[in-house]
Formats: C-alpha cells, structure tokens, sequence
C-alpha cells in the first residue's frame, strides 16, 4: 500500500514508532504532488525545499522527545489565505501574487508547535469567494473523482489535494460552506467549528464575522486531532473564545444511543438531486439503526440564509478588501496619474470579477440610505436564524441533512450564473451565520461517479456530538479512495 | 443694520495617555524613526485583528463622567470606510452608532460672570491615522505609521456658544478636566487635543439655525478666536450681499488670518459605516463603572474651593495654581512638606512664574522637587537666609533642582546671625557715612535705607535686614 493512502493519524503513529521517517513522509508528498499537479493543480505554492528541512528539523524534535503529539512529522497542506511567514500567500488573487508575510497565522503556528511539515499552500477561490475554485487567478483545480468536475470551493485546493493524496491533511477555512461543500464534492471529511475556537489571526479575512479556520482529512479521526490541535484561546483575535472543552478526539465514540437526531423537512424540498437525497437519508437510517432517535422536524427560515450571506459576508469584504490599494504591498499598477487613478487601476487589474461584484454589492449595502433596508435587514435575519437553531437545539442534539443540493457540476458551469452557483450554498450557509459548528463526511456516490456528503450540525460548542454522530456513521462504510489517489 | 447672532459647535479631539496603542501594544511615544512604533495590526497587513486596549475605555469613561455624560453600557465600534494612503486598512475605527458617552455639559463662565451649560452631545472613541512625508526632491510619497493606532477620543459639543470667548472658556475647561483626569496633556500646539469649529450666523430672534461650515486646522486658543471672528464676518458679508453660505469644510491659515475651502458637501464621501466585526461590543457593567467613578480625582472646580478654604490663600492665586494640574501638584507636595501654603503659593505664584516666563517654558516644564522648595522655605522662616539669597538659591532649584541647604552650607550663604560682629560692621558703616547719619538725624527717616544697604554690601548679603535696622536705630 502507498503511504499517501495513510491517514495523518496513522502515519503520525508510524512516524513514532519509527518505520517511517519525517524525511521520508515529506518526499511521498512531495513526489506525489509533481506528479499529479498537472492533473489537479490543488497548489498555488509548493516549497519542496522548505518542507524537506523542516521535515529534517522534526524528526530531531521528535527522536528528542520535544514533540509528542499524534500528528508530528505529517506534512500538510495549508489554504492560501492563511499568512505563513516569509512563504508566498496569495490568497489565489493577482493583487497579493507577490506577497510574502511577516507572521504566520495563530492555527498554523498551532500546528508547527505539534509538529506539522508544511508542503505549500493551496488553490482557493480569490479571498475565498466562491463554490468552485474556477475564481482563483492561479488556475481552476480539478476535482480527483473526474478532472472535469470542479472540487467545490473555496478550499477547493485543500479538499483535491486531500482527495488526490498529494498530502496527509490541509487546513481550509469556511465562511459560507467553503470547508464542507468541496469536502463533499471531493469525498473527504472537513469540519467548520464553532465560531471562536480557531483563532482568525493571521487568517486574511472574507467575512469576519463569518470565516473560521477548521481541518480537511480522510476520516473523523483525523479532523477531531486536528481541530483539537489548532483550537486555541488566542488573545490576538478578540472575537477568540476561551474554551475548556477542546478535547474533541474524546468524542471519538462508536456510540450514538439515545442521541436525538433532527431531519429539517426544509433541506429535503425542490433543488435538492435525488440521488444526493437517497444517500443522506441512508445514512440517517444507519444512524438510526445504531440507536439514535432520528425525526423529522421544520427547521423555517432557510430560504433567508442566502440572501442575508451574501449582504453581511460582502459588506465586511468591502471593507475587509479595500486595505489592497497598491500603496503597501502587493500588485501595483505600472502607469497611473496621481494617487486614486492608481487606486482604481491597482484594483481594477489585481482583482477578478468575482471579487469586484461582491465588492460592489457590499459597498452599495452600506451605502447610506441602503444601510438600513438591507445591512440591518440582513442582522435581523441572521438573529432570527440563529433563534431557529435554538429552538431546534432544544430538541436535538444533531442536525442531520445534505451538504450541498447536487455533487460537483462540472467545469465552467457555474461561473456563468452566479446567482444558481450561490444558491448551491444553501444547506451550509446558515450554519456560518448562526455560527455553529458542522462536519461533512463522505456518505456515497452518485451514478457519475462523484461523492456525496453528509452534513451534521451541532449547537455552539457541541462540535464533540457531531464528531460523535460523525464517526459512529463512519464505522459503518469503508474510505472510498479518488480515482487520482 | 441687521443684528447677527453667531452660533458654534465644537469638535474636540483629544489624543489619549496611555503607553500603548488602541488596538495593538506598539508604544504611542511621541516621535521616534518613521514606523518605529509599528507592527502588522497599526499598518494594517492582511490577517491581523485589532485588540481593544481597556484603558482607552477608562479614559473615555473617565472623561465622560468629568462631563455629566450617559455612560452607554453596551457600546461598540464602527468602521469608516476611506481610501487615503495614511489609513493603512482604509477605514478607520471608530465609533458611529453607539459611541461610549451620551448627552453630557459642562458648566462656563460667561464674560458678565454668569453661568452657561454647554452641552456635549456625545464622545467617542477613535484610532488616529499615519502620516504623510511629501518628498519634496522625488515624484513620491512616504507614509509614517507611528502616530497610526494613537487612541484618540472626539468630544462633539451642542451648537451651544455665542462667541469666541464661551468657544475659548468650553475648551479651557475641557481642556483642564482632561488634564486633572490625566487622560492627556492636551497640549494644542502639539496636536494631542484638536478642535474643528463649526459656526453658523442667523439674525438674532431667528429660532433656525443657518448654514453652518467646519473650520479646521487651528493650532491654538488664539488661532481659534481669530478664525471665529473671521468666519463670522465672511458669513454676514455673504448674507448681506445676498449670497448664500455654502455647508463646507475650511481650512484656517493663521498666518494669513484667512480661511480657503477644502471640500463642499456635495464632495462628502459615504464613509459606509457598519460595526467592525472583528471588535466584540464592549460591556461596561454596573461595577466596573462605579470603580471608575470612585477613583476619579479631584477636579479642577473642587479643587479651587478647597484651597480656599483649606489653605486660606487668596481667590486669583488659587486660581492661578488650579488652572494648571501640573502647578497645583507642586502646590499640594510642598505644602504637604513644609506646612506653609501661603509661602508656597508666594513662591509659585512670584519666583516661579517669573522664571517660567522669561525661560519660556510650560508648568509642565517644571523640573524642581517640592521637597527643595519646601527646604528653602523653611530655610527663609528660619532666618538662615534672608530673602535676597533665597531668591539667589531659588534660580539654582529652578534651574537644577540643587538642595538648597547643601547649597547655602557650601557657599557660605548663612544669614551672619552674631550680634557683635554685625554691630562692629554697623558702627563702621555709620562713621563712613555722615551725612547720611547727619539726613536720618534730621528727621529725614529714609535715609536709613542707604545704610542698611550699605551694612547689607559690607556683610557680603548675608545678614538679616530686620536685624540690621534694629541695631541702626539703636546706634543712632
């Protein structure tokens, strides 16, 4: 059997019990992204000399017995917009193509202090924006179960790259679904943790209110050790919450007796693919099988979610984007007249149309007289969401439904119609706005051939009941490998 | 002739004291190398999040409290969006929709001596911008980020004043409050307390206000009333001669005493304003709130009865050593020294002042201990130095804050206390001075004056006048 074919978990632990090297570990990565990059292009940037140093560098700290932790020595994958210090984060856009650091983001430094070999950075959708990686200025990535599907996105990069075995796990970040809908797409396992419990700093932010940093892996196991290991009260991110409950891999429980499991009726209605359908439902019965009390319930206000993501998400962007002026670091354009015509054609030129609508929808929403009918509207809407939650949540200890409506559309169908690729965001979104925690795990494939996932939701800080109903749903199916693994 | 009423509201900004930024630890140390005190949250580099520096919200609170505001509990911050290259995220924070302080006033004196609430309509709390360096020899422009991320409040007043003079007493109580509080020098010339003028004129009896303009860039209490005058005056000329008062931002030029437009109304940018959402809402409970509240210090209004009453000194010399915190410290410690106010007060008020003038220099300037003045004090009512050296002694603490008993032990500047020898000095200056004795005798009583000036020369300055009149008017 290939090594890629290990997950972190299992590699860590052969790692320590020294049938495999670091060094070792690190080259199988590193080979296996030359030579399947051609075919994905999971990577903006892969830095073969770094990680190979660092890999020499870790396997002292381990043999020392400086680092003992169940991932040390694993080389990951990390998403581009993740600042990584004096390593090259572009966040996939044309303005930031040249922009290198000087600090590395709080979860990465999380998981350089257990031990992680860093082997580059991965393809996303510019500043995270988008359901498909196809808006990234480096190139679209490829979907490994049929390269001319789309991975889903923004961690487009991260998930293939997961999926292609090109490394062991990757960091992904989700604002709107950007972790769980490519894990879908790509069949591997990603969770969106609780709003607070991965620190943001050093994250370049899309949405701020909405974005969290979470993991990419082959299974439940991976993503629970991993989510355990970047959690962290971080005093440099002020919405960080303070938490004594980040021992997820205790949730690791072949057990889900007596769990009370809510199906909302919403997420079952019209745009949802009947094969996509089927499987989530037959997972739920799995589920049920092993004892959990699994009901159907109406969750109201989903059709809201859509639109008040796309009005709070953009607002903040605008504001969050508009630091990229040409003025301190970054893309500059080469002819301009005095200092706002070299704003605007900085601007212009470094970033994609994606971008650009998105920055002018946020703008136009925070525009005074529009403020009030649509930022505000859209604050209400999200407490209301978050309300609907709670009254589910009394009730339910998971929330179990789809993790995107179809498998991954192909190529370039998207892009042309933006307004039916946001609707793709549905079962996900509203999770970001009442900031709770979700996981999509693997739970089929469709007759094309393309995985499906599974979405399960939990109440804030409950991410240890959706690991739990997560992995129990796992033990019942086998880790189906890409055709690109 | 038509009589016009002039209307102004004032913007006050106040740079803060604390010892690091609002929202990152870089120090707020005044100067230093261009972007010396920097990291990635105040240059705004990509991923970094600001953290609110808790202090910052004490001084706000602080100053609200000092000004009869409502505290609001539940406060937040802003974004104001911008593009200008100073602002390094190209919005600043700030705070719009819930600022920390609510419908407040302040209490002035008017010119006829009567009394006048100026209200306050709200602070709050603000992160200063960079600075901009023109390169006068290339085509480019440097930016400084030292000053970006200084903590600044804004004090927002009612459309309240009259005249410049209520304009000059609003901020030179606001100006001591902040002072008394410690919540920053508020030194105009430096730019850490900044006022922006609105003013607007209307005949007098119109309820309406008329339409007003912003006046900025006046760096002092002069340049203030200069430029109120001014605008007034442009407003009438424009409305007399049938014009209209465009609504716009001005800048003041002093030396010119003359103000240009900046930006129109119509030019006012949509700053798109929405709570910044990597700031959680600051709650400021009940407790918090009253620990605030108890350790407020004495303000300048209390303060000034006290030392009437306290330390009995007249009514101008207190409020001349209360107008200024820095005075009315020394004040405080060496009377607590030496058990003396008037004399201190003397010594501030006389000495003090005169040599802060001619240096030229600011109460906060200062650099003498209380415990040297009090020394010297004591060593005057002691009559171990009359006052001609203690004047002398006093330059040297002013100057170099020596100790002054060392300094008189060293120099030999002790009053000759010995009867004998100062008598036998006397008996000389009276057989060396005839006519002057021949003047005194005659009934002409001033003539003494020469010679206890002449015994004073003889004893090298270091003998009691008092005494040396006694033994005079005893020989003669």
């Amino acid at each position: 059997m290939s090594l890629m074919k290990l997950t972190a978990v299992e590699l860590g632990k052969k790692i320590k019990n020294k049938e495999i090297t670091v060094v070792e570990a690190t080259k199988a990565a590193l080979d296996a992204i030359e030579e399947k990059e051609a075919k994905v292009n999971s990577f903006v940037t892969v830095d073969r000399e770094g990680a190979l140093k660092r890999a020499e560098e870790v396997q002292k700290l381990i043999d020392a017995g400086e680092i003992d932790s169940p991932i040390a020595g694993v080389p990951v994958a990390i998403k581009d917009n993740m600042c990584t210090k004096g390593m090259l984060t572009t966040c996939s856009s044309k303005i930031l193509g040249n922009f290198v650091p000087t600090f590395t983001s709080e979860a990465v430094l999380n998981l350089e202090k257990a031990g992680a070999v860093i082997l580059g950075k991965t393809n996303m959708d510019e500043f995270a924006m988008g359901s498909t990686t196809e808006t990234s200025a480096y190139g679209e990535t490829k979907n490994p179960w049929n390269t001319e599907h789309v991975p889903g996105g923004s961690s487009g990069g991260s998930c293939a790259a997961v999926a292609a075995e090109e490394c062991f796990y990757a960091l992904g970040s989700d604002t709107g679904g950007s972790i769980r809908q490519p894990s879908s797409f790509c069949g591997v396992t990603g969770i969106k943790p609780t709003y607070g419990t991965v620190s943001r700093y050093g994250l370049i932010a899309y949405g701020s209110s909405l974005d969290q940093i979470g993991p990419v892996a082959k299974d439940v196991t991976d993503c629970a050790t991993i989510l355990e290991i970047i959690s962290s009260h971080d005093k440099k991110d002020s919405t960080s919450v303070d938490r004594d409950d980040t021992d997820f891999t205790s949730a690791l429980v072949d057990d889900v007796k007596g769990m009370k499991i809510g199906i909302p009726r919403d997420y079952f209605g019209d745009g949802l693919d009947s094969e996509v359908k089927e499987a989530v439902l037959a997972a739920a019965k799995e589920l049920e099988k092993k004892g959990a009390i699994v009901e159907e319930f109406d969750l109201s206000l989903v059709e809201y979610a859509i639109p008040a993501y796309y009005v709070i998400a953009c607002a903040e962007a605008s504001s969050n984007l508009s630091r990229f002026d040409g003025v301190k670091y970054g893309y500059r354009t080469e002819d301009y007249e005095g200092l706002h015509n070299m704003y605007k054609k900085s601007r212009s030129e470094g970033f994609g149309p994606e971008v650009k609508r998105r920055i002018m929808l946020g703008s136009f929403v925070l525009s005074s007289g529009y403020y009030d009918a649509y930022y505000l509207k859209a604050l209400r809407t999200k407490a209301l969401i978050k309300k609907a939650f709670d009254k589910a949540f009394e009730k339910y200890d998971v929330i179990l439904g789809p993790a995107a409506p179809t498998t991954a559309p192909k190529l370039g169908e998207s892009l042309s119609d933006p307004l039916k690729m946001y609707l793709g965001d549905i079962y996900t979104i509203s999770v970001n706005l009442a900031g709770l925690p979700g996981i999509s795990v693997p739970c089929g494939i469709d007759s094309k051939g393309l995985p499906i996932g599974l979405q399960l939701i939990g109440d804030c800080f409950k991410e240890k009941n959706i690991i739990r109903a997560a992995y129990a749903y796992e033990q019942t199916r086998e880790f189906m490998h890409s055709p690109l693994a | 002739m038509k009589q016009y009423e002039t209307v102004i509201g004032l913007e006050v900004h106040v740079e803060l004291a604390t010892k690091t930024k609002i929202f990152c630890s870089c120090s707020t140390e005044f100067g230093g190398a261009p972007n010396a005190h920097t990291c990635p949250v105040c240059t705004g580099m990509p991923g970094s999040l600001p953290v609110l520096n808790k202090k910052v919200v004490e001084y706000a609170i602080a100053v609200g409290l000092a000004t009869n505001c409502t505290i609001t509990q539940n406060c937040k911050f802003d974004r104001k969006n911008y593009f200008y290259p100073d602002n390094p995220q190209n919005y600043q924070i700030s705070q719009l929709y819930l600022p920390i302080c609510r419908n407040g006033g302040i209490e002035i004196e008017t010119e006829d001596g009567g009394k006048k609430t100026i209200g306050i309509h709200e602070i709050h709390m603000e992160e200063d911008a960079g600075k901009l360096v023109h390169d006068e020899w290339g085509e480019s422009s440097l930016v400084d980020f030292n000053r970006s991320g200084v903590p600044l409040i804004e004090i927002v007043s009612e459309p309240d004043m009259r005249s410049a003079e209520e304009v000059i007493a609003y901020l030179d109580k606001l100006r001591l409050i902040v002072q008394y509080l410690g919540a920053s020098d508020c030194k105009l010339q430096e730019g850490s307390m900044r006022a922006d003028v609105n003013l607007s004129v209307r005949e007098v009896g119109a309820t309406e206000f008329g339409t007003r303009t912003e006046m900025k860039n006046l760096n002092s209490f002069k340049a203030i009333a200069r430029a109120i005058e001014a605008e007034r005056e442009r407003q009438i000329d424009l409305i007399e001669s049938g014009e209209k008062v465009i609504q716009e931002t001005r800048r003041w030029d002093d030396n010119k005493e003359y103000s240009y437009a900046m930006r129109s109304k119509e030019d006012a940018q949509d700053y798109r304003y929405f709570p910044d959402p990597d700031l959680v809402p600051i709650i400021i409970s009940d407790e918090w709130l009253d620990e605030i509240r108890a350790a407020q210090p004495e303000l300048r209004d209390e303060k000034l009865e006290r030392y009437k009453t306290e330390y009995n000194i007249p009514e101008y010399d207190a409020e001349i050593l209360t107008g200024n915190k820095h005075l009315a410290d020394i004040f405080e410690a060496t009377t607590a020294i030496c058990n003396n106010p008037k004399k201190v007060s003397n010594w501030l008020m006389v000495e003090t002042m005169r040599l802060m003038k001619e240096a030229a220099i600011e109460p906060e300037q200062l650099k003498f201990s209380p415990e040297n003045l009090a020394k010297l004090i004591n060593l005057t009512e002691e009559k171990v130095i009359n006052s001609s050296v203690a004047k002398e002694v006093f330059e040297k603490i002013f100057a170099d804050d020596i100790d002054p008993e060392k300094y008189v032990e060293e120099n030999g500047l002790k009053t000759v206390a010995d009867d004998g020898a100062l008598k036998s000095v006397i008996e000389k200056v009276i057989e060396e001075n005839p006519q002057s004795v021949e003047d005194y005798r005659s009934g002409k009583k001033k003539a003494i004056g020469f010679l206890v000036g002449q015994t004073m020369k003889a004893m090298q300055g270091k003998a009691d006048p008092g005494m040396i009149n006694q033994i005079l008017q005893e020989l003669l």
